[in-house]
Formats: structure tokens, sequence, C-alpha cells
């Protein structure tokens, strides 16, 4: 029961601070901001670290790899979607949807994939795919 | 320093309507604004201390001030969404503690109802200058499907039960129906709540509060003032504000900003949450009320579903009578910010002035707690102590 691209996905709005990370979404990388000052990475991302203050904020490629911290599925939407946070491997939890599989089967603690949605008009966003 | 008895609230008044497609934003906030003055026993040219919120038409309270054409010495329009009322009449009690101003009027009116708001399942397009704009606003966030990412997450941590939060709305609904503008005066029963629509999971349509017009207003004051007026003295004795955010991708979203603001109310009051006799709760959702209830310090963390089961919320029968006028699960939430109106049921019950079905017995010591903008990202949170006097 895939529903993955049923909805229109609005574009991101593209700004100074976050425009290498867009440009590395419109290559299928899913890099995150981690601060070479105090080694964390943070989510979403800034220019100056939300931990130490550091402006030493670098464009690091992520595993992609994560855990559903907890999802809801809207049911009340032309298309139902699911809108989910998941934890990445490499520390901080994003807001993302969870595509391309059965929404009724959905667990918290479930291992997901990243994957780029494409968008209207704009560069393609992460989401996650339920590993099989 | 502090707020404690420096200030009284000593008008409320709540607009009766519920749908106002003949009225303006502006006319309802200087219908609510007269309300609370008449109330109090106090006139327009009583007030110099001017108080509102993003409802309030225009940026900020200029325009207000002029509709209302008011002669201000002191005002203050901070915006903390639903919430903001709670914070402001503690800011007016601020105020008057330092003498900036002796007669604060605070208002809040809105017309979403007859706007045809699709309020809760909509995406709200943002300001492009918010930073987590781009990182939010494609996935589809919607009012309800980020609170129920709240409830997901709770009851996977601590097995909180669609019944148990139910129970919430349930009792919600006993107390709507001795109020006669209640827009669901219907008592429901849990299994209405489960057999209504899921809107987004965990959350059915009788998880979620009404869509209403309307408005509210209340008038704080000075001890040396408020002593002179005919009304039941209602004091501010404590207070507490805060944001919890999502902090750079480490957060819990179990908890509320109420685990913040709360515990700064009750330090500044001097009480415990064993002490309250009554609370209103912001209860955008039944999931908002749990939260809070459990931050607040009324039952431990996670324990919030026993707490709420059962009626223990229903004025006469449970322990922590809530929402006496039906909330905003049942009674109404005027310009989708329901603080105001949290206040003004507190000072109801603190005067002894609430539907006699559901007046708490000596009601002496009185909380309103309330979440602003999106419990699922970053909310604010403000707390109110009243004591009657």
């Amino acid at each position: 029961m895939s529903k993955a691209m049923a909805r229109n996905i609005p574009a991101p709005v593209v700004t100074v601070e976050t425009q290498a990370f867009w440009n590395a979404a419109r290559d299928r990388r899913f890099v995150i901001p981690v601060c070479a000052a105090c080694g964390k990475a943070h989510w979403y991302p800034r220019a100056i670290c939300p931990f130490c203050d550091s402006a030493k904020v670098e464009w690091r490629a992520a595993s992609g790899k994560g855990a559903i911290y907890t999802f809801s599925v809207m049911r009340r939407a032309k298309e139902p979607y699911v809108i989910a946070y998941v934890t990445l491997a490499e520390g901080p939890t994003m807001m993302t949807n969870i595509v391309d599989c059965d929404f009724d089967a959905l667990r918290i603690g479930q291992p997901v994939t990243v994957i780029f949605a494409a968008t209207d008009d704009g560069p393609p966003v992460p989401m996650f795919k339920p590993d099989r | 320093m502090t707020i404690k008895g420096r200030a009284y609230i000593a008008g409320a008044f709540e607009h009766p309507t519920r749908h106002a497609p003949d009225k303006t934003v502006a006319q309802l906030h200087a219908e609510v604004a007269l309300g609370a003055l008449a109330d109090a026993g106090l006139t327009r040219a009583d007030v110099d201390g001017y108080f509102c919120a993003g409802d309030a038409p225009g940026p900020g309270p200029a325009s207000m001030a002029e509709y209302l054409n008011l002669n201000l010495r002191h005002v203050d329009s901070t915006e903390l969404g639903g919430t903001s009322y709670v914070a402001l009449a503690a800011h007016a009690a601020e105020a008057i503690a330092l003498g900036k101003c002796d007669v604060a009027l605070i208002t809040l009116a809105g017309r979403p109802r007859s706007e045809g708001m699709s309020t809760g399942t909509t995406p709200r397009l943002r300001d492009p200058n918010q930073p987590e704009a781009a990182f939010e606003f494609p996935y589809g966030l919607t009012t309800a499907n980020g609170y129920a990412m709240c409830a997901m997450r709770h009851r996977h941590q601590y097995g909180t039960t669609s019944e148990q939060l139910a129970w919430i709305k349930v009792a919600a609904s006993h107390h709507a129906q001795h109020n006669p503008n209640a827009m669901l005066p219907e008592v429901v029963t849990v299994e209405d709540v489960l057999n209504s629509p899921v809107i987004a999971d965990p959350l059915h349509r009788l998880d979620c509060c009404v869509i209403s017009d309307g408005g509210g207003a209340i008038v704080v004051t000075r001890p040396e003032i408020a002593k002179k007026l005919k009304r039941p003295l209602v004091k501010i004795i404590g207070a507490g504000e805060t944001v919890k955010h999502l902090s750079g991708g480490t957060f819990d979203l179990t908890t509320s900003g109420a685990a913040r603001s709360g515990p700064a109310a009750f330090a500044e009051a001097g009480v415990t949450p064993a002490d309250i006799k009554y609370v209103s709760i912001y209860d955008s959702f039944t999931i908002t009320v749990l939260m809070q209830i459990e931050d607040l310090g009324f039952c431990e963390k996670g324990a919030g579903g026993k707490f709420v089961a059962d009626g223990n919320l229903i004025s006469g029968t449970g322990k922590l009578p809530f929402n006496t006028d039906g909330g905003g699960l049942c009674n109404n939430h005027p310009a989708n910010r329901g603080g105001m109106t949290k206040v003004i049921e507190a000072v109801r019950q603190l005067r002894g002035e609430a539907h006699l079905a559901v007046q708490v017995k000596n009601c002496g010591l009185a909380l309103a707690q309330g979440t602003g903008m999106q419990l699922g990202t970053r909310h604010c949170s403000a707390t109110l102590i009243m004591e009657r006097e």
C-alpha cells in the first residue's frame, strides 16, 4: 500500500543559511549540520551551533539511518499522509514524512532510511521509508 | 520582587456569541472591553494600561487603542499564541506593581468560525523568515497532527490510552451541559469520543476543541482600587511563563512548558498543587490537558492517563475539577485562543459565580494554565495562580 507521493509537497524556502543543504539535496545527498567546535549535530540547520554558540558549523554527510521517534497518520486530508519525527543515527531528531509504506503497520522505534521526495518547483526534501 | 498580592482581577467578561458574522473583530474587542469594565464597576476613562496579543487587529496595540479611544501610559502586546492572556494578566500585575499603570485592560476577540478557517487540519503558511519553515512546512504539519504526535509518543512512553484521553472530553461535556452559551452542550461518553472519526492518529474529532467566534476581557487593578469596587476580590499571587521548543533536535515531546512555568508560579504563590481547588487548563486537544496536568504536578509524570480517567476532572465528583465552563473542547475557543476564557472561568469560580451545578465549594485558590502555538514543535506556556480574598 504505497502512498508515497500522493501529496503535492510545497517547495522549501531556501535561504543563504541553508543553501548548501539544498544544493546537496538536489544531488540526493543527505548532509547535516555538525559543529566543529563541540562535535554535536543539530536540527533544524542553522549557522550558529545551538549548543556551544560556535559559528564553526559544517555540513557533513549523514548515514541517512534513523528510527521513528513518533508519528501520526493525517486522516483528514485529501490523501492521508504520515508526519513523523525521526531520530537520526547521528543524534538529532527531525520532522519528516514516512513514505512508501503501510501506514497501519508503522510503529515507534522502527528503523528507517532517508529518501528524497520531489517538491513543487523546489529542491527535493528528505523523507524516510521503513527498512525492510 | 514579586507580584504576589500586588494586583487584583477586578473585572471579567466573556462574549456570549459563538458565531458573529455580523460584527467586526475590532467591534468584538470593544464589546468585551466594555463588558469587563462594567463588570468591575470602572469606565473606559479609568484605563491607563492596555494589553493585547496577536488577535488584535493591526500590528501591536495601536489600532485597538485608537478604536477604543484609550488614553494610555502603559502598553504590552506580548504574543504567546493562545496562552497570551494568561501571561498578560501577570504582565499587568507586574506593571501595576511597578507603578506603570493603575487599571489594566486585556482583550481578546476573533471570528475564525465566520471566516471559515479550517484551523486545525490545514498547514498554515508561515513567514519565510521563520528559520524552521523549510524544515516543517513541506511535511504537512497542521495543528492537529502536531499535537497527535505528542499523544502518540505519550502512549508509547507511558501507555496512555485513547479511552483515558476521551475522559477529558467527557468531563468537559458534563460541565458544558450547564452552560447555555456552549457550542457543544450535549453530554458525551468515552464511546462517543472513540467512535468519532480519527483526524490524526490517535486523536479523534472529539479530542479536538471547537472553532468559534467570540472573545473575552479582564481588568486588572491595584489593591487600593480593587478594594473600593463592589466585586469579590480575586488576587493574583503567582505566575510563570516559558517557551518550550525542539532544543536543536534533542527534545521530549511528552513534556510541555508547564513543567517550567508551573513550578515558577507555585513558588511565587507559596502554594502546592494539593492546595488548588479549581484548575482551568488549556484544552486545544485532550492530550494538551493531560500533559499540562502532569507537568504542573497534579500527578506524577506519565500517570496522567489514570489521573484523568473515571470522571476525576468532573466538578462535584472528581478530585480536580477543571474547565467548568466546558472549556475549548465544548464551550468556545474564540480566535483559536483559549487563554482568556481560562482566566475568566477561574475568576468565576473564585467569586462563587460559576453555574451552581459546577461551582466548586469553598473555592479559595485557582490556577489557570495555557499553552500557545504548537505543542508538537515550539509553544509558549503561562501559569497564573489566583486567590479569593
